[in-house]
C-alpha cells in the first residue's frame, strides 16, 4: 500500500495534464476575443476617433442609438416583468407553446425577424397602424426592430430571477394580509431588482447590438434611420475603414461597461442563463 | 379552536382525505408525522394555501375553508422562515400591521413589544442575511405574531436549529404561547419535541390522523379531547 503523501503527489500529477487542457483552451478563446478588441483599438488613432466622433452623421447615429436602445430597454422591461412572473409562477394550458414562442426571437436569425417584421407591416393590420403612425422605414422601425429581439433576452432573464425567487415568500405575505397584487409589489419586485436591473442592461446591450433586422425593416439611410451598427456597414461600404473601425471601438466600449455593470450586479446566473437559446 | 372535519386535499399527485382533528382554543398541539404524510400540506390548507377538494375546517367557530389566506387571522412561520431579503426586522415585524392598516403608532408600539418579547431589540436594522438560525427564526415567529393572530401555525420551526439554539427555542415557544395565549398548531417529525412542548399530540399515520393525545392523556388518565380520535401514541 502506497503511503499517503505519496498517493496525493500521484493524484496531483495526474491533474496537471487535464487542467492544462482546459486552460490551454479556454486561453485560445480569450485571447481571440483580446486580440479582435486590440487589433481594432491599434488599428485606430485618437485623431480618427475624434474626427469619427465629430461627423454630424455618426453623431446623429450615436443619439439615435442611445436614445432607441434606452427606449428598448425600457419597453422590454416593462414587458418582461409581468410575463416573466406569469411564467414563472403559473401553470396553463399551452404553457410549453409560449415558453418555446418566447425564445424565438432568440433563435431566429436577425435578418428573418426584419423580414418579418417587414411582411407584418404588410398586412392589412399594419397598413392601418402605418396610417396612424408611420413605422416602416422610419425611426419607431428602429425601436421595434430592437424591441422585437431584446424583449426575449429580458423575459428570459426576468423568468430566470423569478424562479429563484421562492414562492413561499408570497404565501408568508398572503397569510400576513395581502392580495396577490400586494404579494407581488410589497415581497417579489423589490427581492428582483437585481433581475431587473439585469434585464434592463442585457435589453440595452442587445438593442446596441442590433443591425440585420434594422438593416431590412429601417433601412440604412443616413441621418434617418442610421444607428451605429448601421454606420459601420455605411462607411465600410464606401471604403472608409478608419471611420468603420472608431465607431466599432465605440460600440466596445459601451458592451464592456454593460458587461461591467452586470457582474457588478452580481447576477451572472441570469446572465448566463439568459444568453442560451 | 381549531376544527378539521373530513378534510381531503389534493397536491399534484399526492392526495390525504378524511382528515378529523380539533384543537382547542389556547392549546399547543402538535401535528406529528413521517416525512411526506402530508403534514405541511395540513397546515397548508388550514393556512388557505392550498385549496381544499372537500370537508370543511373551522377557525374560532368560523367557517374558513373557502376563506383567502388573509380572511383567515392565521399567523404562518413556514420550515424555511422564507424571510423577506430586502426588509430589515423592524419592517418584517411592521409588514403585517402596514398591510391592514393599523395606525403608526400602533405599528410602532407593536414592533417595540415584540421585539422585547423575542429579545430582537439589537437585531432591528438588521436584514436576514446577518441574522443567525435562532435569530431568523424568531424573526418568523414575531412577523406572524405581529397583527395577534388567534390561531399560530409553525411548519417544523426546530428543525433547522443547533441543540443550544432549540433549548432556547422550546422556552420562547413556550413563554409566547403563555403570553399570548395563541392556539397553536405546530408540525413536526420530532417525538421529544412534540412531549416537550405539546397541550396534545396528533399523530398523523397512513393519511389519517389517528391520535389525540393530551398532556394529560400521556399518562393515560384522561379520555381524548376529540371523539373521533384514538390514542395509539403510548400503545
Amino acid at each position: 500500500m502506497a503511503p499517503a503523501g505519496k498517493k496525493q503527489e500521484t493524484s496531483s500529477r495526474s491533474d496537471a495534464p487535464f487542467v492544462l487542457a482546459l486552460a490551454v483552451i479556454a486561453g485560445l478563446y480569450v485571447g481571440l476575443i483580446i486580440a479582435m478588441v486590440v487589433a481594432d483599438a491599434v488599428f485606430t488613432t485618437p485623431r480618427s476617433l475624434w474626427r469619427a466622433l465629430a461627423s454630424p452623421e455618426i453623431n446623429y447615429a450615436i443619439k439615435l442609438s442611445l436614445i432607441s436602445c434606452s427606449i428598448t430597454a425600457i419597453l422590454s422591461l416593462w414587458v418582461a416583468v409581468p410575463t416573466g412572473y406569469l411564467m414563472s409562477r403559473y401553470r396553463f394550458p399551452g404553457k410549453g407553446v409560449i415558453d418555446a414562442i418566447l425564445d424565438i426571437p432568440i433563435v431566429l436569425p436577425p435578418l428573418i425577424v426584419g423580414l418579418s417584421l417587414l411582411i407584418l407591416f404588410q398586412t392589412p393590420l399594419g397598413r392601418a397602424i402605418q396610417q396612424v403612425i408611420p413605422v416602416t422605414y422610419a425611426i419607431p422601425s428602429v425601436i421595434l426592430a430592437q424591441f422585437a429581439v431584446a424583449c426575449a433576452f429580458a423575459v428570459r432573464t426576468m423568468n430566470v430571477t423569478f424562479d429563484q425567487i421562492p414562492t413561499r415568500n408570497e404565501q408568508v405575505a398572503l397569510t400576513l394580509g395581502c392580495t396577490r397584487r400586494q404579494a407581488f409589489w410589497l415581497v417579489v419586485l423589490p427581492e428582483a431588482r437585481r433581475g431587473m436591473l439585469t434585464a434592463l442592461t442585457l435589453a440595452w446591450a442587445r438593442a446596441l447590438g442590433e443591425f440585420g433586422p434594422i438593416l431590412i425593416f429601417s433601412g440604412a439611410t443616413r441621418g434617418r434611420t442610421e444607428v451605429l451598427p448601421t454606420t459601420v456597414f455605411l462607411e465600410l461600404s464606401i471604403g472608409n475603414l478608419e471611420a468603420a473601425v472608431a465607431v466599432s471601438l465605440l460600440m466596445i466600449l459601451a458592451a464592456v461597461a454593460v458587461l461591467l455593470l452586470v457582474r457588478l450586479l452580481g447576477a451572472e446566473a441570469a446572465f448566463g442563463k439568459a444568453v442560451k437559446p | 379552536m381549531i376544527r378539521v372535519e373530513a378534510l381531503s386535499v389534493r397536491s399534484g399527485a399526492f392526495q390525504i382525505s378524511g382528515i378529523n382533528f380539533e384543537v382547542m382554543s389556547g392549546q399547543y398541539a402538535v401535528l406529528m408525522g413521517r416525512t411526506g404524510s402530508g403534514k405541511t400540506t395540513i397546515l397548508e390548507a388550514l393556512c388557505g394555501l392550498k385549496p381544499v377538494a372537500a370537508g370543511t375546517i373551522t377557525l374560532m367557530g368560523r367557517d374558513v375553508t373557502r376563506l383567502k389566506p388573509a380572511e383567515r387571522c392565521i399567523g404562518y412561520v413556514p420550515q424555511d422562515r422564507a424571510l423577506f431579503q430586502t426588509m430589515t426586522v423592524r419592517e418584517h415585524l411592521a409588514f403585517a400591521p402596514s398591510i391592514r392598516r393599523w395606525p403608526q403608532g400602533a405599528i410602532a408600539e407593536r414592533v417595540a413589544e415584540l421585539a422585547q418579547l423575542l429579545a430582537l431589540e439589537n437585531l432591528l436594522e438588521r436584514r436576514p442575511a446577518g441574522l443567525s438560525g435562532g435569530e431568523a427564526q424568531r424573526v418568523a415567529l414575531g412577523r406572524a405574531l405581529a397583527t395577534r393572530p388567534s390561531i399560530l401555525c409553525l411548519d417544523e420551526p426546530l428543525s433547522a436549529l443547533d441543540d443550544d439554539t432549540r433549548a432556547e427555542m422550546y422556552a420562547l415557544l413556550e413563554s409566547v404561547q403563555k403570553r399570548t395565549g395563541v392556539t397553536t398548531l405546530h408540525v413536526t417529525h420530532n417525538l421529544s419535541e412534540a412531549e416537550r412542548l405539546a397541550d396534545v399530540i396528533l399523530v398523523l399515520k397512513n393519511g389519517q390522523v389517528q391520535c389525540g393525545s393530551s398532556r394529560w392523556e400521556r399518562d393515560k388518565s384522561k379520555p381524548p379531547l376529540h371523539p373521533k380520535t384514538t390514542n395509539p401514541v403510548h400503545e
